[in-house]
């Protein structure tokens, strides 16, 4: 009888200890981000393209890297969504319950979902020889696009499972098609999940370096071009990082810094729109 | 029968997969009354009531034989536009089912979708249909708020006039007051006696006594047979079949 | 006006089911033109040479993989053999034992771990792992070590993965029901006991997923591996070397130095061994997350 109370007790414990150490580990993470990021951190980092190359510059900001970051993966996030939303809508408005090709669309988004990012890029890289481009933001558009667009469908996908079947049939019944329930209120209805299926796959996009490396190029200058390389944040603070010189890798953590507060306020902007569009929702 | 009939029913069979679950159905529903379909659970009453608006066929595994002609017109024809059939009926569900969207919207989308864009048309209709379900004084001053926030019988009303918006000439109704309190039960059974003159009413429920007190006619059904229908009366205090005696006494249920 | 609606209706069908067939061609597109690329160096080598020889000289034309499969395999193994028993404890204690006020405040902060993008790892690897490995671990074994090494790689895509697994875990032992539990602690089973016997027995196919998962990621993972492994193209032989894994290989290297013949091949070879890999244990993951889901029911 005693024993079972001990052995109870040290698991327990060990579990406690367990969680403590993961959730440290995440704590650790931030604070180091924070220490070396903060001193390095100043007004010029965000609002300046740098002065003498990405590589050897020791002033001037990383805004180009910013505002490449930010017209990448708005890109690709685009792309994604006129992607996944019909997919998603196929497999819960038109698509019978008991459908092989679902299925298998379900199976293959989740293979797609796991596919690292760095074949992505290299899957990227080579249909873009095939298409005679080169390095540029619409070739990381395209890769960003392929490698988080199984992330949105699949989230979009779990919500509007949520949605009650009844509540189609409420919109047959009156006489609507399905791409009219679809639209008006499938997408209505799933809409917080939505929403935040799209933030968390952008997110994902901006952080990811592996696939735009040999996709999107760099540039020491802000390129709205489609067709010119442009800068993103990860690769920023990879090439700073990896410069002998103190001073520039000093940048790397404030670059650093930056990108986690960005993907940050992503993840609690998505929390407030996911409240924000709740009211219309039927529970 | 002294009326004419608009829904007529020839040889109906529908099969869940291996699951006969309507057998043979023929009958003729009269026009501009309260017809109720009664029987113990899993008969095939809301079967029958979503074969009228073709709502069946969003079933997986689904099969229809037979016909069922609205206006003289077999719904079941392929070329039978579905969305023009599901028009002609309101439908009134067992949990009220309001849509995503708010108060106004929900009485409008109907409209809307079938083609009406000036906005002081569709502020008369959504005015005049949530009178007609008697809910326009609760809800006149908020009603761009979100349908959600209405109280359940609200809700139920407001899928009546949701409903009524689209100008059916049926209303069908499964079960529509199983999930309410008996006073928003009266109101929603005070509605169906008001437009019993306009409209034809087809009513699925479990209550015996709501049956009685509300239709006209009444069509029994048992394990997907057609059992016996006739004026509410003859069925209540002189039903011909054994059957039908024994579910009205409540042996059978 | 009819026909319209019913037109567009049938129009976005067509289009939405194409969209859906999309997501089934694009695995098939991205394995058969990795395939096509690497058909070249396929035909000039065998596999068996391509997998087991260790040479890497590309401008000799020697391509051996075998050093960066086994860098991947270590610093893969290093990171589940770290990961997995802690993120299944914290997984249990979380969905079974914490005061709802903890698990508010974790599974956010699990959550927000597994948003932090890899390259941040990459950076806490290089300021924290790696002096440390470099300053304590190491010397500690008496070795002497740069810190960039199988550990440093291991730890940080422990880290990595543990966000992956506890999430998934939770989900799991969640689909467990309560009914379950219930019944058995009424016949006087104390917590731990009906955790052991009952809610991890039910939950296992799922927590192997969800540790496949784990798995899958880390064995992709390219940027904080690339950052901490030290990228030494010899296969290692303890967790304090350095290692080379493939991902870390072909972001190193595609993209420059075409003109190398069999170069671009051999690297998108690398990369269909990968999503070859991935593909089987994803598939694995989602075939015993489905027997969960059904068992559940």
């Amino acid at each position: 009888m005693r024993s079972r109370k001990i052995e109870e007790a040290i698991f327990r414990g060990i579990m406690i200890a367990a969680t403590l150490v993961v959730l440290s580990c995440s704590i650790l993470i931030l604070a180091t981000i924070l220490i070396k990021g903060l001193p390095a951190m100043n007004l010029d980092m965000i609002t300046k393209t740098p002065k003498g190359g990405y590589y050897l510059g020791k002033s001037g900001g990383i805004l180009n890297a910013i505002v490449g970051s930010i017209l990448l993966t708005g890109g690709a996030t685009l792309v994604s969504i006129f992607l996944s939303l019909p997919v998603a809508l196929y497999a819960n408005v038109y698509a019978d319950k008991s459908s092989k090709l679902i299925a298998f669309t379900r199976v293959s988004l989740d293979v797609l979902w796991g596919v690292p990012s760095i074949v992505y890029g290299a899957f990227g890289f080579t249909i873009m020889l095939f298409l005679g481009l080169k390095a540029s933001l619409l070739g990381g558009i395209i890769a960003v696009a392929l490698l988080i667009f199984p992330i949105m469908s699949r989230g979009m996908d779990e919500v509007m499972r949520m949605v009650p079947k009844e509540l189609l049939n409420s919109s047959y019944a009156l006489g609507a098609t399905r791409f009219e329930t679809a639209l008006k209120v499938v997408v209505r209805q799933a809409l917080p999940g939505i929403l935040s299926a799209v933030l968390i796959a952008f997110g994902r996009g901006i952080g990811d370096a592996a696939s735009v490396i040999f996709t999107a190029g760099f540039s020491d200058r802000i390129n709205f071009s489609l067709f010119e390389p442009a800068a993103t944040l990860p690769l920023a603070i990879f090439f700073q990082l990896g410069t002998p010189f103190p001073e520039v890798q000093e940048r790397a953590y404030a670059s650093a810094l930056i990108l986690t507060i960005i993907v940050f306020l992503i993840s609690i902007g998505s929390r407030i729109l996911i409240r924000r569009y709740s009211k219309h929702v039927i529970k | 029968m002294e009326s004419t009939s608009h829904i007529t029913v020839q040889n109906l069979n529908v099969y869940y997969g291996d699951n006969h679950a309507l057998k043979d159905i023929t009958i003729n529903i009269p026009d501009k009354q309260i017809t109720a379909i009664i029987g113990p659970s899993g008969c095939g009453k809301t079967t029958l009531l979503r074969a009228f608006n073709r709502l069946i066929d969003t079933v997986d595994g689904v099969r229809i034989t037979g016909k069922v002609l609205v206006d003289g017109e077999d719904i079941f024809d392929p070329r039978a536009d579905v969305t023009m059939v599901r028009k002609k009926m309101g439908l009134l569900s067992q949990r009220p089912y309001p849509l995503p969207m708010s108060i106004f919207d929900n009485v409008a989308y109907g409209p809307k979708i079938h083609g009406i864009r000036k906005k002081k048309v569709l502020e008369e209709i959504v005015e005049h249909h949530l009178k007609m379900a008697s809910l326009w004084e609760e809800v006149r001053d908020r009603l761009h708020e979100p349908a959600s926030r209405l109280s359940i019988g609200q809700q139920q009303r407001l899928c009546l006039a949701r409903g009524l918006a689209v100008e059916p000439e049926f209303i069908l109704a499964d079960e529509p007051t199983s999930a309410l309190d008996p006073k928003s039960s009266l109101y929603i059974e005070n509605r169906f006696r008001e437009l019993r003159s306009q409209f034809s009413i087809i009513l699925v429920t479990h209550i015996l006594r709501q049956a009685r007190r509300l239709a006209d006619y009444i069509v029994f059904l048992y394990l997907g047979e057609l059992i016996e229908h006739g004026p509410v009366n003859e069925i209540f205090e002189n039903p011909r079949e054994e059957r039908t005696r024994e579910y009205i006494r409540g042996v059978i249920s | 006006m009819k026909s319209r609606r019913l037109f567009k209706d049938n129009l976005a069908r067509s289009i939405m089911w194409f969209s859906a067939i999309f997501c089934i061609l694009l695995v098939i597109l991205i394995g058969f033109a990795l395939f096509q690329r690497s058909r070249y160096i396929l035909a000039m080598k065998s596999l068996a040479d391509l997998f087991f020889l260790d040479s890497w000289h590309p401008l000799k034309g020697e391509f051996g993989f075998f050093p960066f499969i086994m860098g991947t395999l270590w610093v893969t193994c290093t990171a589940v053999i770290i990961s997995v028993p802690l993120s299944f404890l914290t997984a249990i204690y979380l969905s079974e034992y914490a005061p709802r006020m903890i698990r508010e405040w974790a599974k956010p902060a699990i959550d927000l771990l597994a948003g932090i993008p890899s390259v941040i790892y990459g950076v806490w690897g290089i300021l924290v792992i790696v002096p440390l490995t470099k300053n304590y671990i190491a010397p500690f074994f008496g070795r002497h070590s740069s810190g960039y090494t199988v550990f440093a790689a291991g730890v940080v895509l422990a880290v990595m993965i543990f966000p992956v697994i506890i999430h998934v875990s939770i989900e799991v032992f969640r689909s467990v029901s309560f009914e379950l539990r219930e019944a058995s602690w009424a016949l006087g089973a104390t917590k731990w006991q009906t955790i052991k016997h009952v809610v991890v027995r039910k939950a296992l196919p799922g927590i192997i997923a969800a540790n496949v998962l784990g798995f899958s990621r880390a064995f992709g993972e390219t940027m904080a591996v690339l950052m901490v492994a030290g990228n030494v193209p010899k296969a290692p032989s303890s967790i304090l070397d350095p290692a080379y894994p493939l991902p870390a290989l072909i972001a190193n290297n595609y993209g420059e130095m075409l003109s190398i013949p069999l170069y671009d091949s051999a690297l998108l070879m690398a990369a269909l061994v990968l999503f070859i890999v991935v593909l089987f244990f994803s598939i694995l993951s989602r075939f015993a997350l489905v027997r969960v889901e059904r068992s559940s029911e």
